[in-house]
């Protein structure tokens, strides 16, 4: 058994069995269109730090894949297959009452995340695996980093936005109203006013965003 | 006399002609279109400041001084009289306000003057339809790179949705402000691109510079300042650092349009934009096509820069599902979003 199951733009994942388990292997693969100086360190890095922060995610209570062997010479990692389906395959179908329960459970595992200084970097609803006795498991730290800083907090859980946005649009508004009040559950709420606030930040930063708009309504002759 | 306060939306009156005005930023262009798609006449004029940056109110100037010579020249190279316009079409957002107001202002006059309808276009959404136009794609993932923009776009459920632009400049902004603050000069034909390109060229070695991709966005500020800090210490080949400023921004512009790739499943990628004009960059991305067995195409750089041409085409599109706007309502739209642009013509095509 060996089965590309996604070719990523990051990494290719496996489907392998390994002495007996079901495990994921996760190779990030030289990508030709990058210098060997810069392409090298980007995989080197990602595949030494991934798992560091996948462990301290299990301390902070968020479900994570178990990691059983990192090879830093051929940047590749084998973890644990997740049983479960994607957040993203799931959540369009659920009951507005489930969905609103998930997407607040959710928020509460970006809360424990951030409290222990941790940042996932790609917060998408296919990086999240729902099991079948109702656990969420987040997958894909790649992009992660440590960090307890308000700015990157703030881009973190816009990316979530924004993910919600781009593949759930129709609920994407009540989706991450549920994910705020789960991470305001985690993290108490002066931290998520704060959290929110420094979104909004973000997005007018963003040259030509929604939030600015009625601004530039008001601009415009 | 008759005051003429909207025109009159009388289509059996009109030719059988689109003319587009762009005015977002630094350039003022006028494009003449069939209802065919049959470009007749692109006039672009660029507004070029003795030095520093592109100052809105400036730009403006330009365009005000240069718009009844531009759209004269238009009419002269498309061989047509304003009878023969059935509409206007002009560029109503986004991008820098008197810039905006400029040519929107030159657009309303000529739609009352010549008693034809208005239609008010989305910049972005015209860099993609002239793409899919000129390239003969279907339903690309495009990437769209310019001194204002920097997007990653495609079509899904009814809207161009984005997945993935800047968090905070643009990638042409960023190559600008580097290369003003290396010292270094453009002119006619050589932007500033072109010449950190022509630099980089002559890079070989790689200085490591921060790698910021978030999720499916990216931030381009704090590697600017690093660039920049590179250039200060006077430690390292202005080459060199070029070499590494395109290989680190164009790496990361890569994977983002790569990660598009993969998640929308299309098979076509479209570069478009005037930072598309490099080189390395097309390399790249055509490079990740190829990966996942999709055709490249980039846009040529007349009809990928700002231009009235793909505002008058996505004008025609626009105007042929009813979406004239009355010139009361014709207000510019600084911040539009692509995301937020109804594209009936699109769904069409797509199913």
């Amino acid at each position: 058994m060996n089965m590309l199951i996604q070719k990523g733009a990051e990494a290719n994942l496996y489907l392998e069995d390994w002495y007996g388990r079901k495990v994921i292997i996760k190779c990030r693969l030289p990508k030709a269109y990058r210098i060997p100086e810069l392409d090298t360190v980007i995989r080197t890095q990602r595949t030494l730090h991934e798992p560091q922060l996948i462990h301290r995610a299990k301390e902070a209570g968020v479900p994570t894949p178990t990691i059983f062997m990192i090879d830093v010479v051929d940047t590749k990692m084998i973890m644990e297959y997740v049983e479960g389906k994607q957040v993203k395959q799931v959540l369009n179908n659920l009951s507005p009452s489930e969905r609103l329960r998930l997407c607040r459970h959710i928020g509460v595992l970006i809360g424990r995340l951030h409290n222990a200084g941790i940042i996932h970097g790609d917060l998408t609803t296919s990086n999240m695996i729902l099991t079948p006795s109702g656990k969420v498991f987040f997958v894909d730290f790649g992009l992660g980093e440590f960090s307890t800083e308000l700015e990157i907090q703030g881009v973190d859980l816009h990316l979530m936005k924004r993910a919600l946005q781009s593949t759930h649009y129709k609920y994407a508004k009540e989706c991450f109203e549920a994910v705020t009040e789960g991470y305001a559950e985690a993290v108490g709420k002066e931290n998520t006013v704060n959290v929110l606030e420094k979104i909004r930040e973000i997005e007018k930063r963003g040259r030509y965003i929604a939030e600015r708009k009625e601004e530039g309504d008001a601009e415009g002759s | 006399m008759e005051v003429i306060t909207s025109p009159k939306h009388n289509i059996e009156n009109g030719g059988s002609y689109c003319l587009g005005i762009e005015s977002t930023a630094d350039d003022f262009s006028v494009g003449i279109l069939s209802f065919d798609g049959k470009a007749h006449a692109n006039i672009i004029n660029a507004f070029i400041p003795e030095q520093g940056g592109i100052h809105p109110r400036e730009a403006a100037r330009h365009h005000a001084e240069v718009a009844g010579k531009v759209i004269t020249e238009a009419f002269e190279k498309a061989k047509i009289k304003p009878s023969d316009v059935k509409f206007i079409a002009f560029s109503q957002g986004p991008g820098l306000g008197p810039c905006l107001r400029t040519g929107a202002t030159a657009a309303r006059a000529l739609a009352s003057y010549l008693r034809v309808p208005l239609v008010g276009v989305n910049h972005s959404i015209a860099h993609i339809e002239i793409g899919k136009l000129i390239t003969s794609a279907k339903d690309p993932v495009t990437l769209y790179v310019s001194g204002g923009n920097t997007i990653v776009s495609a079509f899904d459920a009814g809207r161009y949705r984005i997945f993935g632009e800047t968090l905070d400049i643009a990638i042409g902004n960023c190559l600008d402000v580097f290369a003003r603050e290396a010292g270094l000069r453009q002119g006619v034909g050589m932007p500033f691109g072109a010449v950190v390109e022509k630099l980089a060229s002559q890079g070989k070695t790689f200085i490591p510079l921060p790698f910021s991709i978030k999720g499916m966005d990216m931030s381009f500020s704090g590697l600017l300042t690093a660039a920049v800090e590179l250039v200060r210490k006077k430690k390292y080949r202005l080459e060199d650092i070029c070499y590494s400023l395109q290989e680190v921004v164009f790496s990361m512009l890569t994977e983002v349009t790569e990660r598009a790739l993969a998640h929308t499943e299309k098979n076509e990628v479209v570069l478009t934009g005037g930072v598309g004009a490099n080189k390395r960059l097309q390399s790249m991305i055509k490079a990740i096509a190829d990966e996942h067995n999709a055709s490249f195409s980039r846009v040529p750089t007349e009809f990928a820069i700002d231009n009235g041409a793909m505002i008058a085409w996505t004008g025609i599109l626009a105007y042929k599902h009813g979406l004239t706007v009355p010139i009361e309502k014709s207000m510019v739209r600084l911040k539009w979003r692509i995301d937020e642009v109804h594209v009936p013509w699109v769904l069409q095509e797509t199913e």
